[in-house]
């Protein structure tokens, strides 16, 4: 015999009605004051003024001409890498390989850069970006078609495509593509003049490309078919197939260009900021990017948002470091406070706690 | 002969770490959930575990608090994707960044409060982690050396992937852990306790990734805090889930088998294997890969995927 079950549990969770857009939002600036709140106590805690360091995070940020393109230059990789996420993730499909196929993109672009730097400036240039998409498309195409063809489990597979990724670069740093000029640890050469972005207002073009990709991306997820199809996947395969779509083809599609975008963005980051190839050319941006795509709840415009303020952060901790003596880890620990908060906070958009009436029984 | 027996040794010295942290993941992957965290939980653990023995010069202490460190941050983990119903891939890469950060953070933090602007543990807790010596035993020719002379991590991990080995295949509650990971709502129906066992499983995982990261800090640099000091270990640790299938016991040779891949660079005769370093660095990321798609190919049962695995569970969304 079992024991009979005495009462509902203290805490019950359900559901609730959708809030409105203004409810979600005011949530969700709700759910950043009190990260920022956590924070602050965590650099209270450690015998710091939580007002002055969030001050200068901020004015660091911004406090010269300079300061304001370093800022935009963190930005760049973050959106583009975003974006390419952000497609993925459409149709959840989990892909975590964004820092690998950065690198493919980096590596192929590199070619280019490394070996035909003599060919005219902006045909090169069109040539690396060209190589920058395909290669980091087709290294988001080989976890797709695992998983189309035998459902591998996309989330870990293309968690090691980063890592063989990573190494293919330290085994061309190592060997063939070793710069032999080099004194002391091996590493690639410097890409010529003639292979690097050119800038506009002080930063490299990456970021015109970045806001390109935020306007084509948007356009694609919200205007165009292909854009739909990713939707109804992402919602359900069975009504997709049921509706006459293509499932495998609009997977295929899509993880390539979420890895072609990421690629684009391996591309920007060796020969507009770089200036070459090295093992840190993703440098976790792969990882970063996916919190951003998540926060900004996969829509293109909000990411690019996103991507600024997480720079501002980025750059303004650099600026903590010097002032303070902090390490800039302190950017780390308050995206992940950040983070948490928001991801907490989302449930309460759709559920809510519910606790039990004395002597509950229902 | 000689140089065979050092590279074992080695190999299990360098697969220490992955062990702990893979036996942790596998128990929250047991229960469904994927904790992509494993490197943040680590490296939280590295620093409670670095700090502490640093402060009391007492070994056991310092595992302990490594322990605790990895189960809070398991907790963080296990209260988003378990009770809010967080996304778990973005909660897991939230907590790794987060952790190596803080991590660092105090690290960094301490060193710039420490006297001579560096931080080593003393001797008298550096004395407590040396290899054991059991007299005459350690001494016993090749056996000695390769089973009886490590420090007591090695030992620790053993006995704590054996120990979970027992928990997850040969009692009751094991048994609801493997029937909630492949499917919830039918453990739910049975009557099993969904919630209290997800929460039991990450935590404790996460504790002992927290051990797996002290012996990051503590023993690989010698007991001289660095930065990243876990350096990557927790990734390897999630692809060593996989070539483990998901099971503790196979997590003793299998991270033995990758420590080995670890440390084959120094002791390859380059005349027989004439491979660049970086194969040997991708090798487990490869083996991992390659293990993933053909059991994939194969549906397998000896080595098969938790079936709920990265799907949260609410119970009346049946």
């Amino acid at each position: 015999m079992q024991k009979a079950v005495k009462h509902d549990p203290l805490i019950h969770i359900v559901k609730r009605a959708e809030k409105t857009r203004g409810q979600i939002l005011l949530l969700r600036l709700e759910a950043v004051l009190i990260s920022l709140i956590a924070g602050g106590v965590f650099i209270f805690a450690i015998g710091y003024n939580p007002f002055e360091i969030y001050g200068t995070i901020l004015s660091g940020a911004f406090r010269s001409k300079m300061a304001i393109q370093a800022t935009v230059k963190y930005a760049i990789p973050l959106t583009i890498s975003s974006l390419g996420v952000t497609l993925a993730f459409r149709m959840k499909f989990w892909n975590i390989g964004a820092e690998g196929q950065i690198i493919a993109g980096a590596i192929c672009a590199s070619y280019f850069a490394l070996f035909h730097a003599e060919w005219n400036h902006w045909l090169l240039i069109a040539v690396m970006f060209l190589a920058g998409l395909v290669g980091g498309g087709l290294w988001g195409l080989i976890p797709a078609f695992f998983k189309v063809k035998y459902d591998t489990n996309e989330t870990l597979f293309t968690l090691m495509l980063n890592y063989i990724a990573l190494h293919i670069v330290s085994y061309l740093r190592d060997g063939p593509w070793k710069d032999p000029g080099a004194a002391g640890f091996a590493k690639i050469a410097r890409f010529n003049k003639n292979a690097a972005l050119d800038k506009v207002f002080g930063v490299h073009v990456g970021w015109i490309i970045a806001l390109i990709l935020v306007a084509i991306v948007y356009v694609y997820l919200s205007r165009t078919k292909q854009g739909y199809e990713i939707s109804v996947v992402g919602e359900s395969q069975e009504t997709a197939r049921y509706a006459g779509m293509n499932v495998k083809r609009v997977i295929l599609r899509t993880m390539f260009f979420s890895g072609a975008a990421c690629g684009i963005c391996g591309m920007v980051q060796a020969t507009g900021s770089d200036i070459t190839l090295t093992i840190a050319v993703a440098g976790g941006v792969g990882f970063t990017a996916i919190i951003v795509a998540w926060l900004s709840q996969l829509n293109p415009l909000v990411i690019l948002l996103v991507s600024f303020l997480f720079s501002v952060l980025e750059k303004g901790s650099g600026v903590v470091q010097s002032t303070y003596g902090l390490s800039t880890d302190c950017a780390d620990v308050l995206q992940g406070i950040i983070l948490f908060f928001i991801l907490g906070c989302e449930f309460f958009i759709r559920y809510a706690f519910t606790i039990r009436q004395k002597g509950g029984e229902k | 002969m000689d140089l065979l027996f050092k590279f074992l040794v080695a190999a299990v010295l360098a697969g220490t770490p992955l062990l702990f942290g893979t036996v942790g993941e596998i128990l929250s992957e047991r229960v469904g959930h994927l904790n992509l965290g494993v490197e943040g939980m680590m490296s939280i653990g590295a620093c409670a575990g670095f700090m502490t023995g640093y402060a009391t010069d007492n070994f056991a202490l310092a595992i302990l608090a490594a322990f605790l460190g990895g189960a809070l941050s398991g907790l963080i983990y296990a209260v988003l994707t378990v009770t809010f119903f967080a996304n778990q891939n973005v909660t897991g890469l939230t907590l790794t960044i987060f952790g190596i950060g803080l991590s660092n953070f105090i690290g960094v933090l301490m060193i710039s409060r420490s006297a001579n602007k560096t931080l080593k543990l003393p001797e008298a807790i550096t004395a407590q982690m040396r290899g054991i010596d059991l007299g005459s035993l350690s001494r016993l020719p090749v056996v000695g050396e390769l089973l009886f002379s490590y420090n007591p991590f090695v030992y620790l991990g053993v006995a704590v992937a054996i120990a979970a080995g027992y928990y997850l295949h040969r009692t009751k509650t094991g048994l609801n852990v493997r029937a909630i990971g492949e499917n919830p709502a039918a453990a739910d129906a049975a009557g099993i306790n969904v919630t209290r066992l997800k929460y039991i499983n990450i935590v404790v995982g996460g504790g002992i990734c927290g051990i797996g990261g002290a012996y990051c800090s503590m023993i690989i640099n010698s007991g001289v805090w660095i930065s990243d000091n876990v350096g990557g270990l927790g990734w390897i640790a999630v692809a060593l889930v996989i070539f483990a299938g998901w099971k503790p016991v196979n997590a003793i040779y299998g991270s033995f088998v990758f420590g080995a891949l670890r440390v084959l660079k120094y002791y390859a005769t380059k005349s027989l294997f004439p491979f660049p370093n970086a194969f040997y660095d991708m090798l487990p990321f490869l083996i991992t890969a390659l293990v993933l798609v053909i059991s994939s190919i194969r549906k397998s049962n000896g080595a098969h995927i938790p079936a709920s695995l990265g799907f949260n569970y609410f119970r009346e969304e049946r």
